[in-house]
């Protein structure tokens, strides 16, 4: 099964340190990889994990310690060097011009040319077309990038390594923008890929991913290195008390259910997304206090637009929205937020849901700040305003505790918290949770799903809309499954069919 | 000891004054390399500017009088900036503060004060509208308010060329309106300078008599007030407060409940009313009439500089519009001093912003320094 090459050694970094300033990012990290090896790195957020990988691609410049390509050691100096060397590098956040073609994003910066310095783009199209079919890509080389998926923009990424040569590759969060067919799609490719000898180092925090697909694993710690493991002896649970430092519960703790009476209705939901075509086409759901909904789908079936329409962000082309059967729809998010003590976790926590250059206690009062006693007569009472942030941070334990902090400065998963406390602390009627955990890390999400379930317990109804469906079926009391902007499925949670679930998201009848 | 000053200087790099203090610093070295290049002695040169600025009090006051606008129009910048938007229209707005200062002045009979009340406050009204137009604009239509106020500057540049050519406004064959009423003046003591009295007071009383020679004004004194009322309003309001998010992100402010479209366009208003006090100001305090222009004036380009030199903030402004002053003031002495170009001095005003929107470069500079300097 697998393909490694135990007397080569593609990668060593030893005892590799990375200061910026007198922050330590990386303190005495080893990393070894071999030909036809898959090696995840992993951690929390802000571990260090893409630090380490950076100091490899020569993005950053190690403060010390060694790094030693296929045995021989090399100063990285820059990513052309890298290059060189048969490193590529993909990053979370791609790096292609959108109006390109696939051909032209590829050979951008070292482009084939004929006499003259004309541009060979037949050659090269033959050639990514090759590389392409070599590796299970299924990428046409002649498609804008623009009218592509995320999975296969993805994909023209591992394309562009290759072509220009590299034999170890990284990918840094490569599952966190896919969806899970678009995952297995790419294990797929990762096998292919370790077949023809090449080595892939691979960071996320995702546990069963690595389960699924890695061969080694090393973890870090808050720049530490903890350990070097073979992932096929150790459990996800213990992967993930190595990664946190404590014990981690996967399960989420849940008291019986005591469900109350219906609260909010959205009755044949009609919305148009951006490009003017309808997103919801009709979408119909009920939810009652003390439980919490879980919509299941795969991104872009109108999850975006159901919360917007929501929130009063976007405009409800025909159908209503009920709350206590009296009509809400069409409000502006200042009634929705105040008027009817709806309130969101946004998907995009720096987009909507924080004014990153604002300090924690300003973030916490972006709904309130008009309201006594954080302002009187139009005038802000800043000491009440910080005075409630110091108590927001013990009570939702946002570190480091200070006020004063822009959110800016705080990390993933402390940046929700702030969201959390500012959402929850308002002690809401419905609370909408749209993508609460993601890019989070296990400590994080953990902390995230209780904070739901107090919501629930206290029988209040939530609305998680998540496209993990790990976290749909174990937070939920109740799941509905959207599709193409309908709900075509509604089922109690406990007991329920994964794969069921799994094909009614992709269109599937059961 | 040592440890202290090397936190103090790595504090007073990173604040935002410090590396405006070393951009001013460089833009004094390199306009003397200017000055050097073109022949003149920089030393000499800068000696005539800091004696054209305070060898006399009468200098000093005529620093004050050229700051007064460009600190208001900063503020004004500043306010719009503060708030995510880049209002280049303060030119406009000066202008259209301008016109309506000059015509409430001249054509209103009023008593002493509330004549000066009524023209400072219609012209603030109208510039108001004026800037708040473009915010209107951006908010129904979309259009960026850079297009928008560029445009409305022009229109503001022709309308007021058009109001001069007005018969009852405009004197014939001057190309100036009439003078506004002495009511509507703000200028310290300007009958009283005339008589006797004042006469012989300027000749006996050296410091006060030097600068009652020039047009000393209480412009300056509400410049000051403004300054403190922008900080006031953007950082102790909810209106203030809601301006801000939404300059530092819409996104958040709308899924917060902030009407986004609203806060363009007050803040737009504000902008707007802002540089129309600094036309008013500039009007009843020092040309007392508006004249045809052949081009506008820079008032309020300039509140753009001014605003980007003093970080956009209130007292930055204060600070920054009376370096401009006195650098166009004492700067253009060099002319008759040294037959010096003067256009030395907008070179240096023009390096020292290039320096102030390039903190990283200099922060960069100091830390290769830094760097060398350990190893």
């Amino acid at each position: 099964m697998t393909a490694i090459d135990f007397s080569q050694k593609t990668v060593e970094m030893i005892n590799v340190v990375k200061k910026f300033g007198d922050f330590v990012a990386n303190d005495g990290i080893n990393l070894t990889v071999h030909k036809g090896e898959v090696h995840a790195l992993l951690g929390e957020n802000g571990a260090g994990k893409t630090t380490l990988v950076n100091c490899l691609y020569g993005l950053y410049h190690p403060t010390a310690g060694t790094i030693r390509i296929n045995g021989r050691e090399l100063n990285v100096t820059d990513p052309n060097v890298a290059i060189q060397n048969g490193i590529g590098m993909v990053h979370q956040h791609f790096m292609l011009v959108e109006p390109f073609t696939v051909t032209q994003n590829i050979i951008l910066g070292r482009e084939t040319t004929k006499l003259m310095g004309i541009l060979d783009l037949s050659a090269a199209e033959k050639k990514v077309a090759e590389i392409s079919e070599r590796y299970g890509l299924a990428i046409n080389p002649r498609d804008k990038i623009e009218d592509i998926s995320v999975g296969s923009q993805q994909r023209v990424e591992i394309l562009k390594a290759l072509y220009r040569g590299a034999e170890i590759l990284i990918l840094d969060e490569p599952t966190a923008v896919l969806t899970p067919p678009e995952i297995q799609e790419l294990v797929m490719i990762i096998r292919n890929l370790t077949q023809e000898g090449k080595s892939i180092i691979i960071i996320t925090h995702k546990l069963h991913e690595i389960k699924q697909v890695a061969d080694y694993c090393t973890i870090i710690r808050r720049g530490k290195y903890i350990d070097t493991v073979e992932v096929d002896t150790v459990t996800e649970q213990e992967l993930a008390s190595m990664m946190v430092g404590r014990e981690v519960s996967f399960a989420v703790e849940k008291k019986p259910q005591k469900r109350g009476p219906k609260i909010l209705t959205i009755d044949n939901l009609v919305v148009e997304d951006n490009r003017g075509i309808q997103a919801l086409k009709g979408l119909s759901l009920e939810l009652h206090k003390g439980e919490i909904l879980g919509v299941a789908g795969v991104d872009g079936n109108g999850q975006s637009e159901l919360i917007e329409a929501l929130t009063g962000l976007r405009t409800v082309r025909s159908g209503k929205i009920l709350l206590h059967n009296k009509e809400i729809t069409g409000a502006l998010p200042k009634q929705i937020i105040d008027g009817y003590n709806i309130r969101t976790i946004p998907e995009d926590r720096q987009k909507r849901g924080l004014v990153l250059e604002f300090d924690v206690a300003e973030n916490l009062v972006l709904e309130t700040y008009h309201k006594k006693p954080f302002s009187w007569r139009g005038v802000l009472n800043h000491p009440e305003i910080y005075q409630y942030a110091d108590d927001s941070a013990k009570e939702f334990d946002i570190r480091p505790a200070n006020p004063y902090l822009t959110a800016k400065s705080l990390s993933g998963g402390n940046q929700q918290k702030v969201i959390i406390a500012r959402e929850v602390g308002n002690d809401p009627e419905v609370l909408i949770a749209s993508q609460p955990t993601r890019g989070l890390d296990v400590g994080a999400i953990e902390y995230v799903h209780a904070a739901l379930v107090e919501q629930r317990d206290r029988g209040k109804a939530v609305l998680l809309v998540s496209f993990e469906l790990d976290e749909v079926i174990n937070v939920s009391d109740r799941i509905a499954v959207i599709f193409e902007g309908k709900i075509v499925g509604t089922m109690a949670a406990e007991g329920v069919d994964e794969n069921e679930i799994g094909l009614m998201m992709a269109g599937g009848t059961s | 000891m040592t440890l202290d000053a090397a936190a103090l200087k790595k504090k007073f790099l990173s604040g935002s004054i410090g590396l405006t203090l070393i951009s001013i610093f460089l833009g004094f070295a390199l306009g003397a390399i200017v000055l050097l290049a073109a022949g003149f002695n920089p030393l000499e040169a800068y000696w005539v500017i800091l004696k054209g600025i305070f060898s006399r009090p009468k200098y000093v006051s005529y620093v004050i009088i050229y700051a007064t606008p460009l600190i208001i129009t900063g503020l004004s910048v500043a306010f719009a900036l503060r708030t995510g938007l880049f209002n280049i229209g303060a030119e406009g707005q000066y202008i259209v503060g301008a016109i309506v200062a000059a015509a409430a002045g001249y054509f209103f009979k009023l008593p002493l004060i509330l004549h000066v009340i009524v023209a400072v406050g219609l012209a603030i009204i109208a510039a108001a509208l004026w800037g708040g137009l473009a915010g209107y604009i951006k908010a129904r239509f979309g259009v960026h308010e850079v297009i928008s106020t560029i445009m409305l500057n022009w229109i503001a540049l022709y309308l007021s060329n058009f109001v001069v050519t007005l018969q009852a406004f405009g004197k014939q064959g001057t190309g100036k309106t009439y003078a506004i009423q002495s009511t509507a003046r703000i200028n310290l003591l300007s009958d009283w300078k005339i008589s006797e009295a004042g006469i012989e007071f300027i000749r006996s009383h050296k410091m006060l008599g030097d600068v009652l020679k020039s047009p000393i004004n209480v412009g300056f004194i509400f410049a000051i007030l403004l300054a403190v009322l922008v900080w006031y309003v953007l950082n102790k309001t909810t209106l203030g407060y809601e301006l801000r998010a939404v300059g530092f992100n819409p996104h958040a402010a709308e899924a917060g409940g902030i009407n986004v479209k609203r806060s363009m366009v007050v803040s737009m208003l504000f902008a707007g009313g802002l540089a129309g006090a600094a036309g008013a100001f500039q009007v009843l305090g020092v040309s007392h009439r508006i004249a045809k222009l052949a081009a506008m004036e820079g008032y309020g380009f300039d509140g753009i500089a001014v605003s980007l030199i003093g970080n956009n903030t209130g007292a930055g402004s204060v600070f920054a519009g009376l370096l401009f002053g006195a650098l166009k003031y004492g700067g253009s002495k060099i002319q008759d001093a040294m037959q010096a170009p003067t256009e030395v001095i907008s070179i240096m005003i023009g390096i020292i912003i290039l320096f102030v929107a390039m903190p990283n470069l200099i922060r960069l500079i100091l830390t290769i320094k830094a760097n060398r300097a350990s190893n």
